[in-house]
């Protein structure tokens, strides 16, 4: 009995191992509750294509809130750096350039959110709110409120390399969402930027005492952000061959979603890109495994709820260090206050 | 850099006046540290002690007054935190200055990783360099503590110890620890003390302030006590008792 507490507490300190316990349990239980859906592999191949663009940008997310911030503008930089990669492309014809500009006028909202968040002093949840509703106003009013069809891209190489089907059947982009994960888990595990993320985000007066730039890391922090905010803009758009005004707007909430579900502390001072990696494909399979387990799409949302409190939860209660066993420690979460260990 | 014996002081501060708005908090304190000297700074709250170290430290500049590192004297302007690194003075606050949720070895490092030329972090050397400093410098035994402990497991004079340690690796000539046993079990003061003495053992000088005056008696070869922004008295360990050192502060609280 012993021995089988410490070989999980052990398994509790790898990343992520939680939520990918929850991620194959999930999945175990659409197969059998929709075993024709589940057993082929087109779904998985749909998840491959819709899934991308959450992920990539609940993986930037992760690194924000681990510095105890919280962006809620990036679902208008999808829509802004979109319109802006279609009307590049369609002026002008010339798709790298349009992915440069988009990206750059991603990291030009990220740079105003930084500095209002960091050298201004809003804090970050107002300041991200503002600017979602300025950049996607701003996109609505640029665009006349229309969506712009750009088929013409589809036999340039942009869209090949970014959402071309490899082998004709994987998505490309499911690929590019694996190296975003795995460059961000080093830039957040390995880099002094993602230490000072770390510390930042654990007391902003130690990292400030110990020699942290945290105004210029802070503002650096929601560039990146942006820049990232844009590629997923940039992703979606050439997959659907199509920019509308509210591109991104349903992303927002799965989004911070996908990164609480893996595990990612509010509190800052600790992220896991592993844990959001399988939490935005927890999101991401939701609805398409509900609707197939014949329930009814009604009830997505409400199991969406579901499952983010238990993973929530499970992480909580796992990560506890203090009581012996697995009772006591659920024991503790229920009766003892956050503050009080 | 001077090298030791090369100079006189760690630290000399020389008519230092410090005025927020028209209230005076330091009115012309004259002090000095030795090389390896351990400097007890004793007063009563408000007396100044904070506003002093803010100053050394390079937090904030003083009104007037001079400051003499190393007997070279400092250009004030051009004086801050990161200045005072450099010169070798490192202050060690009580609950600022280390990361809880993180693991120890990037405790040692923050703010002055090493690096590759990307950036990026070299781990193992740094949590090599971390396990010496926690088992050659400060003595950490065993105690199931690694370089990938969490700060948060620790104890309070443990936490006290790898700050001092960091400050100690990084060449620091001057340690400044402020108020390092208020909050710690008599066991957990003990082995703070022990690492204040190791400061000492290395030839390095430290300052250490606290209200505990057995503490500070016993680790300090000299006292200098403040008064309402000023220095009352500067006394050298071996002319005064713990008793004398007891009724002397006694007699400034019951002045008020």
């Amino acid at each position: 009995m012993k021995y089988l507490k410490q070989s999980i507490a052990k398994l509790v300190k790898i990343e992520g191992l939680t939520i990918i316990g929850v991620f194959i349990a999930l999945m175990i239980l659409f197969i059998i509750s929709a075993p024709r859906v589940f057993t082929g592999y087109r779904i998985y191949m749909s998840f491959l294509q819709t899934v991308p663009p959450l992920l990539i940008l609940a993986l930037g997310l992760t690194l924000v809130i681990t510095a105890g911030e919280m962006d809620l503008s990036f679902s208008a930089i999808i829509a802004f750096s979109g319109f802006i990669f279609c009307y590049v492309f369609r002026t002008f014809g010339t798709p790298w350039l349009a992915f440069i500009l988009a990206l750059s006028s991603g990291a030009l909202v990220g740079f105003i959110n930084g500095w209002m968040v960091a050298k201004v002093g809003i804090p970050s949840i107002m300041a991200t709110l503002a600017a979602q509703f300025f950049w996607n106003g701003l996109t609505i009013l640029l665009s006349g409120g229309l969506s712009w069809n750009i088929k013409e891209i589809r036999p340039y190489f942009i869209h090949t390399l970014f959402v071309g089907r490899i082998g004709g059947l994987v998505p490309a982009q499911s690929i590019w969402g694996i190296a975003v994960a795995v460059f961000l888990w080093f830039i957040l595990n390995r880099h002094t930027f993602g230490e000072q993320i770390l510390f930042i985000g654990d007391n902003e007066e130690v990292a400030k005492v110990m020699g942290v730039n945290v105004i210029a890391t802070k503002i650096r922090l929601f560039i990146f952000m942006g820049i990232i905010s844009a590629f997923a803009g940039v992703l979606l758009t050439l997959e659907m061959i199509n920019f509308w005004t509210t591109q991104g707007a349903g992303l927002l909430l799965p989004t911070i979603a996908a990164v609480f579900i893996g595990g990612t502390s509010i509190a800052g001072g600790y992220g896991t890109i592993i844990g959001t990696f399988f939490g935005a494909y927890i999101v991401g399979s939701l609805e398409a495994g509900v609707v197939a387990s014949g329930i009814g799409g009604y009830w997505t949302r409400l199991v969406t709820g579901l499952v983010m409190a238990a993973s929530v939860s499970l992480n909580i209660i796992l990560s506890k260090e203090k009581g012996e066993g697995l009772k006591e420690r659920i024991k503790e979460s229920i009766f003892i206050k956050k503050g009080g260990e | 850099m001077l090298k030791k014996g090369q100079f006189k002081n760690a630290v000399k501060m020389s008519n230092i006046e410090k005025y927020f708005g028209h209230t005076a908090a330091l009115k012309g304190v004259n002090f000095e540290v030795g090389v390896n000297e351990v400097v007890g700074l004793i007063g009563d709250n408000g007396a100044g002690k904070s506003t002093l170290i803010k100053i050394i430290t390079g937090v904030f500049p003083p009104t007037n007054g001079e400051i003499y590192i190393r007997d070279k004297k400092v250009s004030l302007k051009d004086y801050n935190v990161k200045q005072a690194y450099k010169l070798g003075i490192e202050a060690v606050f009580q609950d600022k200055s280390l990361g809880e949720k993180q693991d120890l070895w990037r405790n040692f490092f923050i703010g002055r990783q090493i690096t590759n030329r990307l950036g990026f972090i070299k781990v193992r050397e740094e949590k090599e360099i971390a396990r010496k400093i926690m088992f050659d410098m400060i003595g950490f035994r065993g105690a199931g503590i690694t370089a990938e402990s969490k700060v948060n497991k620790l104890s309070g004079g443990e936490r006290q110890g790898i700050a001092i340690g960091r400050a100690m690796y990084f060449d620091a000539e001057l340690i400044i620890l402020d108020e390092p046993t208020s909050a710690l079990s008599l066991k957990e003061v003990n082995k703070v003390l022990n690492f204040v003495r190791k400061i000492k053992e290395s030839g390095r000088a430290c300052i250490y302030i606290s209200h505990i005056l057995p503490d500070v008696y016993e680790i300090s070869d000299k006292f200098i006590i403040l008064d309402r922004g000023e220095v009352v008295a500067t006394i050298k360990k071996s002319e005064i008792t713990l008793k004398e050192l007891s009724e002397f502060m006694l007699k400034y609280a019951h002045a008020k």
